[in-house]
């Protein structure tokens, strides 16, 4: 341990951490813009500067490792005027439509202006202008407003290894963009939005769908029909000052039936018949000397990268659509049936931590006789944005329960929205296909938590199935690699395209707050550990579904509505 | 204003240039840049990707280097290769204005090629003829003390020369 002092307080620092990080276990508020948690300091920014006694200039904290003891001071009248100096700087060329961008009262970049006390434009720059790119599915940039922090860029070569995005030109025309300045959708962007979580202010969003989805509730003709994800309910909550984590499902059923949703449905179910299907292919190529290891195939960043870098993967892919196409695909036909509604005249909605879903949701093979299953997507943050809107406050409506036949769930579908959650329930419900018995214990703790990769080894009467959880493209990768290499031990992999799963995804809060990812896991464990239908094949709407309609898991009509194909894709990655 | 040209497909040599750097990583990006536009003029969209291949990174990698350095083209040079010099002396003499005039007469910006391909544009820093300022080359000939006014003649003369050896050719 090494004692330095801050601002006149001796405190215990760990010999060679960043000196960032001491400040922030000490309590002491550095700013920072550049600054990206787990990753190398980049000290681009220069927010975080100090002054550090012996030392002639200003040093950034994030990159300053302490070795021995000093003084450092973090508010002298230098250092903040540094920092407002910066942030100045900063707004000269900003566009000043503070009123109309997506991140207004969400802005780091406003915060700091608040903080510093900018009230004064002293630097008088010539406004940034950047033409807009809307052409992905997806996500929208708006280079304009962009202060060149770089954390796009790092996040996706180094967090998801897809690199589509980095700085184009230098000095003062700098910007970010991809290969030839062309659009996201031609690039090897994989839709999964870290760009926008971990962006300080509008220069990435979501691509909207809040008007399409007010437009279909005030149509008369339209039943519009919603469906949430496991990962939602553990986190809307936050927006309306409920605890993190805290499982909200009721109040936001409730909240969505106020808006003039017709029906709520419970993405968690179809994630139980995902697991149906899924187990059911596992057990069948592992008894039939089918391709393996399989690969999960829920995270449709996943899958466009698979596509894009792995297509010679693409055999080791599930079939199983995701959830959300699922739920799209039996909303659309069974429960169109059910209710004598011509599919046209549904309009279904789904409710996502994930960005890549609005892109999932428009592919082609996800409509069936010129009809998408699925019409419009929310992410998480628009799902706040819509009930602001109306005026619903989740810590004030009753909670409801969903509606049949899509409303149950048990807690192996919900356990999706965690990484190792695919993979848990999987297990449970595989283990009970092959022996006809249920696990003794269901809690698979090797595959639960943060860890980008994890591994675990279950007996199912006598034959050890291997297992591998991977989330954050840059670790699929590496797993990848190894099994290109001929590393052939693994038998199923769950892969989640954000780290940590979809509670960590690209729709989900701006900040990528990692505390508050590992709470909203433990929401949904806690909900595991609280209630006591647990395995996805106990769903008695599941069965029900089978009994009714689909006959049994890999049936024909499952093959026809439950399953799709993927397609090797050609992009500048 | 962007000046879009015909995509091209690869340049033949370039696999033969890459053959020279078997295990290139990272580190030998700018070399390769250099050799490759050595070779064809400029960078195609298709060698920035083969590249990108070859060294195993990502295209929006080396189109981000390629862009922050003054050196790289991404259009095929013109017949005419114009080199505006923008060093301080000719700076004092007059260039902005005779880099201005050359902009309007082409209707192009630095890095670009006319549409016709019979120009191509580029400043350079300083083109070590000072008590020539403001000078301008072209294919390797210097133009001394030229003015917005005499740019534009000089280029006009390029223009009939090209005609007549094209007359001629015929």
């Amino acid at each position: 341990m090494v004692t330095i002092e801050i601002n006149g307080r001796p405190f215990e620092a760990e010999p060679g951490e960043m000196l960032l990080q001491t400040l922030r276990r000490a309590g002491v508020q550095v700013p920072t813009l550049c600054h990206l948690e787990g990753l190398l300091p980049s000290g681009a920014c220069r927010m975080c500067v100090v002054e550090i006694e012996g030392q002639r200039g200003l040093i950034p904290s994030c990159a300053y490792p302490v070795t021995q003891p000093t003084k450092v001071r973090t508010h002298s009248a230098r250092a903040v005027l540094a920092r407002r100096t910066i942030v100045e700087l900063l707004v000269a060329n900003h566009p000043d439509d503070c009123l109309y961008c997506t991140r207004n009262q969400d802005c780091q970049l406003q915060d700091l202006v608040q903080q510093l006390g900018v009230r004064q434009r002293r630097y008088a720059g010539e406004k940034s202008r950047h033409i807009m790119d809307m052409s992905s599915p997806s996500i929208v940039r708006e280079p304009s407003k962009c202060v060149l922090c770089g954390k796009c860029v790092r996040v996706c070569e180094e967090v998801q290894g897809v690199g589509c995005i980095d700085f184009i030109g230098r000095g003062s025309r700098s910007k970010i963009g991809t290969a030839f300045d062309d659009g996201l959708n031609v690039s090897g962007c994989i839709n999964c939005g870290q760009c926008v979580v971990v962006c300080p202010t509008g220069a990435l969003a979501e691509r909207s769908h809040i008007p399409e989805v007010l437009a279909a509730l005030r149509d008369p003709r339209k039943r519009v029909v919603v469906q949430h994800a496991p990962a939602v309910s553990v986190t809307v909550g936050e927006a309306f000052g409920l605890p993190v984590g805290a499982d909200v499902a009721g109040a936001m059923t409730g909240a969505l039936r106020r808006l003039g949703f017709d029906r709520v449905f419970d993405t968690s179910f179809t994630a139980d018949l995902t697991i149906m299907e899924e187990a059911s292919e596992l057990v069948h190529r592992l008894q039939n000397g089918g391709r393996l290891p399989m690969l999960t195939s829920c995270s449709p960043g996943w899958i466009k990268f698979v596509e894009t870098s792995y297509p010679e993967s693409i055999g080791n892919l599930s079939t199983c659509k995701s959830p959300q196409q699922m739920m799209g695909a039996v909303i659309k036909s069974y429960f169109a049936n059910r209710e004598q509604i011509d599919p046209h005249d549904i309009y279904s909605v789904s409710i996502m931590p994930c960005t890549a879903k609005k892109f999932e949701a428009a592919r082609p093979e996800m409509m069936r006789h010129g009809v998408a299953d699925i019409d419009a997507v929310l992410t998480t943050r628009e799902l706040v944005q819509l009930l602001h809107m109306h005026g619903l406050d989740l810590a004030e409506v009753p909670a409801e329960n969903a509606d049949t036949p899509f409303g149950e769930r048990t807690t192996a579908g919900k356990l999706f929205g965690a990484s190792g959650g695919v993979m848990e329930a999987a297990i449970r419900t595989a283990h009970w296909m092959v022996t006809g018995r249920e696990l003794e214990a269901f809690t698979v703790d090797a595959v639960r938590g943060m860890d980008g990769v994890k591994q675990a080894s279950v007996n199912v009467d006598g034959l050890t199935l291997n297992v591998a959880v991977v989330s954050g493209l840059g670790n699929a990768c590496r797993l990848l690699d190894q099994i290109r290499d001929g590393r052939s031990d693994l038998h199923f992999i769950e892969v989640m395209t954000c780290p940590g799963g979809c509670v960590a995804g690209g729709g989900q809060p701006f900040g990528a707050d990692v505390d508050a990812v590992r709470r909203r896991m433990q929401g949904l464990y806690e909900l595991d550990r609280q209630e006591s239908v647990r395995t996805s094949h106990n769903n008695a709407s599941v069965k029900r579904l089978y009994d009714e309609f689909l006959g049994q898991p890999l049936s024909h009509t499952s093959h026809e509505l439950l399953h799709t194909h993927y397609v090797p894709r050609d992009a500048l990655a | 204003m962007i000046v879009v040209l015909p995509e091209t497909t690869p340049e033949p040599d370039l696999e033969s240039i890459l053959a020279e750097y078997p295990l290139a990583r990272r580190e030998s990006l700018i070399p390769l840049l250099q050799e490759v536009q050595e070779h064809h003029g400029y960078l195609s969209r298709p060698a920035i990707v083969r590249i990108g291949q070859h060294l195993d990174l990502p295209t929006s990698k080396i189109y981000g280097v390629a862009t922050f350095y003054n050196q790289f083209r991404f259009q095929p040079q013109g017949r005419y290769h114009v080199q505006v010099c923008r060093g301080t002396a000719c700076h004092v003499k007059g260039s902005a204005a005779v880099f201005e005039a050359i902009k309007r007469e082409l209707k192009i910006d630095a890095g670009q090629t006319s549409r016709d391909r019979m120009f191509s544009l580029e400043v350079v820093a300083c083109i070590g003829a000072c008590g020539l300022a403001p000078v301008i080359c072209i294919n390797d000939v210097f133009h001394a003390s030229v003015t917005p006014q005499s740019v534009i003649k000089i280029l006009d003369s390029y223009r009939k020369k090209a005609a007549k050896h094209d007359d001629q050719a015929a």
